[in-house]
């Protein structure tokens, strides 16, 4: 049986060094550039027409960027306007990696937890900067909630850091943990399919269609939480309590 | 759009324009809390288990490494463990009750049913 892992192997396509650091071309930077690819045709052709009454391709472009901007209003406010082109940028990012993802044969990029981590702290440090330039040393109030006795003080700090430093964490374990236990599963599935014959092999083989379109949840599901808790995080630095 | 009936005079133009710019800027939500947006149950659920383990990873993390630069063997590991489980513990009681993600027990300000309400402030 085919190991079920092999599906995140990393393989150099392309190899390069520079000055002792491993900067190879390998099949996750292959994807990623597929996506990126995937996301700038997707829109530059669907808005191609710029027609008042939209088109189907148009009106799904119009629909991704009315849902964006809806969600850093809603979560945001006006004042969140400004971090759109970001959020809109993350969340297409992140959703194109997980569609492109669920092709036989690709290569799911956001499976892999240094992937997903470093779109954390890339936004866990930008909205601690955002914090602290509009905040300035009022932002430390985050440590320390108001209202609380002096002496809970010494307990309390650490904890609240701890529980800050631990956003970029779940953050990415949330998104990794998603695509590589739902990929893991439909190829455990998959691999029982042949050996369990004529006979048996349609159950596992009716689960795996089940699991395909739970995927499918799973893509869109974890690329808006990825997106709307980015908002909300940018949020809490914009509008300190 | 102008086909059939006139064209609307201009002078109903302002009030036109202030009533769209108010439904570009309405309150801020809190976020998990927002009447449109909220998280299905499984996203929910899922949201709620990585927070617990995240702190706990992080708090561990952070107990090694600094019991790996002063070489105070279990003294840190033990500590931040201790303080991972709070803090991961604080994550999920703020992540379920919806008091949004800042420091702290107080409802977000903007939170109009929320304001005032001090039940649910330490409990």
């Amino acid at each position: 049986m085919a190991n079920p892992l092999q599906q995140f192997e990393v393989k150099t396509l392309i190899p390069i060094h520079m000055g002792g650091v491993d900067a190879s071309f390998t099949n996750a930077s292959m994807f990623m550039m597929f996506a990126v690819a995937g996301v700038a045709t997707f829109l530059m052709l669907s808005m191609r027409g710029r027609a008042l009454v939209p088109t189907r391709w148009q009106s799904m472009a119009e629909l991704s960027y009315e849902f964006i901007a809806g969600m850093v209003r809603d979560n945001v406010g006006s004042e969140g306007r400004k971090y759109f082109p970001f959020i809109f940028s993350l969340f297409m990012f992140i959703l194109f990696a997980n569609l492109i993802g669920l092709l036989p044969y690709s290569f799911t990029f956001t499976s892999h937890i240094i992937v997903t981590f470093a779109m954390a702290i890339t936004v866990f440090l930008g909205v601690t900067v955002i914090g602290i330039v509009r905040h300035k040393l009022h932002f430390l109030s985050f440590f320390l909630p108001a209202g609380v006795p002096k002496i809970m003080a010494p307990i309390l700090v650490p904890i609240e850091i701890v529980s800050y430093l631990s956003r970029p964490v779940s953050l990415s374990i949330r998104l990794f943990a998603n695509m590589m236990a739902g990929h893991t599963m439909m190829k455990v599935f998959a691999g029982f399919v042949i050996p369990l014959g004529i006979l048996g092999g349609w159950a596992p083989l009716a689960v795996d269609v089940a699991l395909t379109g739970f995927e499918f949840l799973v893509a869109f599901l974890q690329a808006y939480v990825f997106t709307i808790l980015t908002c909300l995080y940018l949020n809490d630095a914009i509008h300190l309590h | 759009m102008s086909e059939g009936k006139p064209l609307k005079p201009l002078d109903d133009l302002d009030v036109r324009l202030r009533k769209a710019q108010a439904e570009q800027k309405p309150p801020i939500g809190d976020g998990i809390n927002s009447p449109d947006g909220s998280m299905s149950g499984f996203g929910m659920a899922m949201r709620i288990g990585v927070e617990l383990i995240a702190a706990l990873i992080v708090g561990v993390g952070i107990g090694l490494l600094l019991d790996r630069w002063l070489e105070t063997a279990p003294l840190f590991l033990l500590v931040f463990f201790f303080l991972g489980a709070g803090a991961g513990i604080m994550n999920v009681y703020r992540a379920a009750s919806g008091l949004g993600l800042a420091a702290g027990y107080a409802r977000p300000p903007e939170n109009i049913n929320g304001n005032g309400d001090k039940t649910n402030e330490r409990t």
